[in-house]
């Protein structure tokens, strides 16, 4: 059985920096070198991380939190890290499949894979979740099959699953918009009586998915407020990826994100977005709190988006490479298999036969967004209202009859 | 509403008979709006409803229209079918994104997997004297998005009957109520449209010939509809005749009964509050131009607000439509 060896945490990554210095760190030459203060930013962002929740170190040590008790298994760590290698392997291959031109963009959650694993596997299948469009592992752990995310990425579509049976909303692109609609589910929730008294099992929460940058948006504040005055089971779950784009989270708060929560009147935690133990754990937690009646809860994941913010992002332009090789020795992945192999809870096998599953996802992944045709334009008019429109089915029926008096039937179009 | 019918009420009562009878036929309405519950909103349109139905219900919001909107949203996919105020058409802009973007395209972006059943009530229009923000008419900018539904009724019996078919409708549908009729009384028959299926009305959203001429069309919606009658009434005793429409739906429009007319009348004038360019009169004078050019005998003309914020209230007289306007615009059209 092979063993990683411990990684070590470099002591401090950081020294004063000049143009000079960050040049020699490979950043990105004096063309992208950052402007001091931003630099100051990004220390910031990676150093004030105190008061997290953390059940899993980096080094994969594993110490139990009195407060957010969990049992860890075999079955469970392996579970985790089986979605994690899966969810990062699927998540490279939409990268490379922009690349080559077969997908518009893609977006990547590299680095994020324990926020969004822990997350959604803390949820019950009745729970409901809201996301912004980062949230692959998530969908993951609704049952959505990736294939599913490509739709939306490559063009042919703007969600290719069903959100209300998968209980996982259509990807919301304005920022924060989400952050109201999951509000106000949850109030129906409330209005519904599935949360407090109803039976075991019965019982039913919402979760709100978005990031340190929609932190600034009004939706969040007033689904904050709204959440707050209706008792709304909502956990609002902010991944603190460090950066929106090319700003960082200092642009959008001055206070550790988690401590907002204080100023609306519910509890907000801070947790070690990259160790997926703590995000599962606490994540139950706050749901249970929610389904009990006890929401709304706001949980900070503290992590780093590893890769850019889009496939059109070059983050060379406004950040560290150092920055992101700290951030590397703290892999949600690696910790795992670390824990795995130190308990003797995993083998060669497992992870080579979880390695395999992940190549087969990939190449399945890629067969299908090739295979992807594109639809036809019959399906621009349909679905905006309930029921057919007469103007709207005029305006197809004169543009389809404008391109059968093309040779090819306009089909080159 | 009990006793005889028809009755006569005002418009505002027969919004607030048609919320009550909503939520009466259907326990998954719910009203969300500022102060739409113990005040029974500043113009009374939701009053006695939160007594009745309760305040889970008829729900005081936090003030704030983004929100208002956003979580109606997520109420609508839970099932309910929410019935929010905005409270004055110049506040509706916060909520604006949510209506853009979400509202009107969830249909739309999920290929039909979820509805949003939601009705967007917004007093609107000028005419009462009112400070800044209070007296706009944004309606073309919802008519400008696929996926709304835009309405606006001018009588009560409109407001009784497009307000239970707009919460009937799983589309979204922006309902403009004009602000300065609340008070005035029209005939309202609640069994009308009753005899529809689960007692809701049968009536779509359509134009409507209010009353028929030979001369000149004339077609308006909402607040300048009594100004419409009254410019028939005066144009009779010139010995022309005016054809008045009510278009009631504003998008998508339904401009049969316009093309329809303007083949008979060859003439064709259009009333709004709202600025000049870029708006509903303006997309009907190309529509009908498109549809109805060889019919006719003159250019549409267009009666409606400039193309400026709306004015300090002593001057919006010269800034609204009124009759001396309206008829002005029908011998323009007729001296072609």
């Amino acid at each position: 059985m092979a063993v990683d060896p411990p990684v070590q945490r470099p002591a401090d990554p950081y020294q004063p920096t000049t143009a000079a210095q960050a040049a020699a760190r490979g950043a990105a030459g004096l063309r992208g070198a950052p402007h001091p203060s931003e630099v100051i930013a990004g220390l910031r962002a990676t150093s004030n991380a105190e008061d997290l929740v953390q059940l899993l170190s980096p080094e994969g040590v594993y110490t139990p939190h009195e407060d957010f008790p969990i049992e860890v298994t075999g079955e469970l760590l392996r579970g985790l890290y089986r979605d994690m290698v899966l969810v990062r392997r699927f998540d490279r291959e939409g990268n490379a499949l922009q690349r080559q031109g077969q997908l518009n963009i893609w977006v990547p959650l590299l680095g994020q894979e324990a926020a969004q694993i822990g997350a959604g596997r803390a949820m019950r299948p009745k729970d409901m979740a809201f996301p912004s469009y980062r949230e692959h592992g998530v969908a993951w752990c609704r049952g959505i099959d990736p294939t599913e995310l490509l739709g939306i990425f490559r063009g042919t579509d703007q969600c290719g699953w069903d959100p209300k049976a998968t209980r996982f909303n259509s990807y919301t692109i304005v920022i924060g918009n989400q952050v109201l609609n999951a509000t106000g589910y949850a109030m129906g929730q409330r209005l519904d009586g599935v949360i407090g008294g109803a039976a075991d099992g019965e019982n039913e929460a919402t979760i709100a998915f978005f990031g340190d940058g929609a932190t600034s948006q009004g939706d969040v504040h007033e689904g904050m407020v709204f959440a707050a005055a209706f008792d709304a089971p909502v956990v609002f779950y902010c991944q603190n990826n460090q950066w929106a784009i090319s700003e960082p989270v200092s642009k959008q708060s001055r206070v550790p994100l988690w401590e907002r929560s204080t100023g609306y009147g519910f509890p907000g935690v801070r947790i070690d977005g990259n160790d997926v133990l703590a995000c599962l754990a606490v994540t139950r937690w706050a749901l249970e709190e929610c389904r009990s009646g006890n929401g709304p809860v706001m949980i900070e994941a503290f992590t780093y988006r590893m890769d850019a913010h889009t496939t059109s992002d070059d983050p060379t332009r406004y950040r560290m490479a150092a920055e992101e090789e700290h951030w590397k020795l703290l892999d949600p992945i690696q910790r795992v298999k670390a824990q795995l192999s130190r308990q003797g809870m995993a083998d060669q096998e497992f992870f080579d036969s979880v390695t395999a599953e992940a190549d087969e996802l990939a190449a399945r992944f890629r067969a299908h967004c090739m295979a992807m045709e594109k639809p036809p334009p019959e399906r621009i008019f349909a679905n905006v209202y309930s029921e057919p429109h007469p103007q709207l089915e005029a305006q197809q029926a004169e543009y389809l009859a404008y391109l059968s008096t093309f040779a090819d039937g306009g089909a080159t179009r | 509403m009990s006793g005889p019918t028809p009755t006569t009420t005002t418009l505002a009562k027969a919004l607030n008979a048609g919320l009550r009878s909503a939520m009466e036929l259907d326990p998954k309405v719910v009203v969300m709006g500022e102060d739409v519950g113990k005040l029974g909103g500043v113009f009374r349109v939701t009053d006695g409803l939160q007594k009745d139905f309760g305040d889970h219900r008829v729900i005081d919001t936090p003030l704030a229209e983004s929100g208002i909107i956003g979580t109606a949203v997520g109420l609508a996919m839970r099932g309910y079918r929410p019935v929010t105020e905005i409270q004055f058409d110049g506040f509706v802009f916060p909520g604006f994104d949510q209506i853009i973007s979400q509202v009107a395209k969830i249909t739309y972006r999920t290929q039909g997997a979820w509805a949003m059943p939601m009705v967007i009530r917004i007093p609107f229009g000028g005419g009462i004297g009112a400070v800044e923000h209070h007296a706009e008419s944004p309606e073309s900018f919802f008519c400008h998005i696929g996926g709304l539904r835009v309405v606006a009724c001018s009588t009560a019996q409109d407001a009784y009957d497009m307000l239970k078919a707009a919460i009937a409708c799983d589309d979204p549908v922006v309902f403009f109520e004009p602000k300065r009729r609340y008070w005035e009384k029209g005939e309202l028959d609640t069994q009308l449209n009753a005899a529809a299926p689960g007692g809701w009305p049968a009536a779509s959203f359509s134009s409507i010939v209010r009353r028929p001429g030979t001369d000149v069309t004339v077609a308006s919606y909402g607040p300048s509809m009594p100004i419409l009658t009254a410019a028939a009434d005066a144009a009779a005793a010139e010995g022309r005749s005016l054809e008045l429409i009510d278009l009631r739906t504003l998008s998508p429009l339904d401009l049969g009964p316009v093309i329809d007319s303007v083949r008979r009348t060859g003439r064709l004038v259009v009333v709004s509050e709202a600025p000049l360019e870029s708006s509903i009169t303006a997309n009907i004078a190309a529509r009908v131009t498109e549809e109805a050019f060889y019919s006719l005998a003159a250019p549409v003309i267009r009666v409606a607000g400039f193309d400026t914020p709306y004015p300090p209230s002593r001057l919006e007289d010269y800034y609204l439509p009124d009759l001396d306007k309206v008829l002005d615009a029908v011998d323009r059209s007729l001296a072609y």
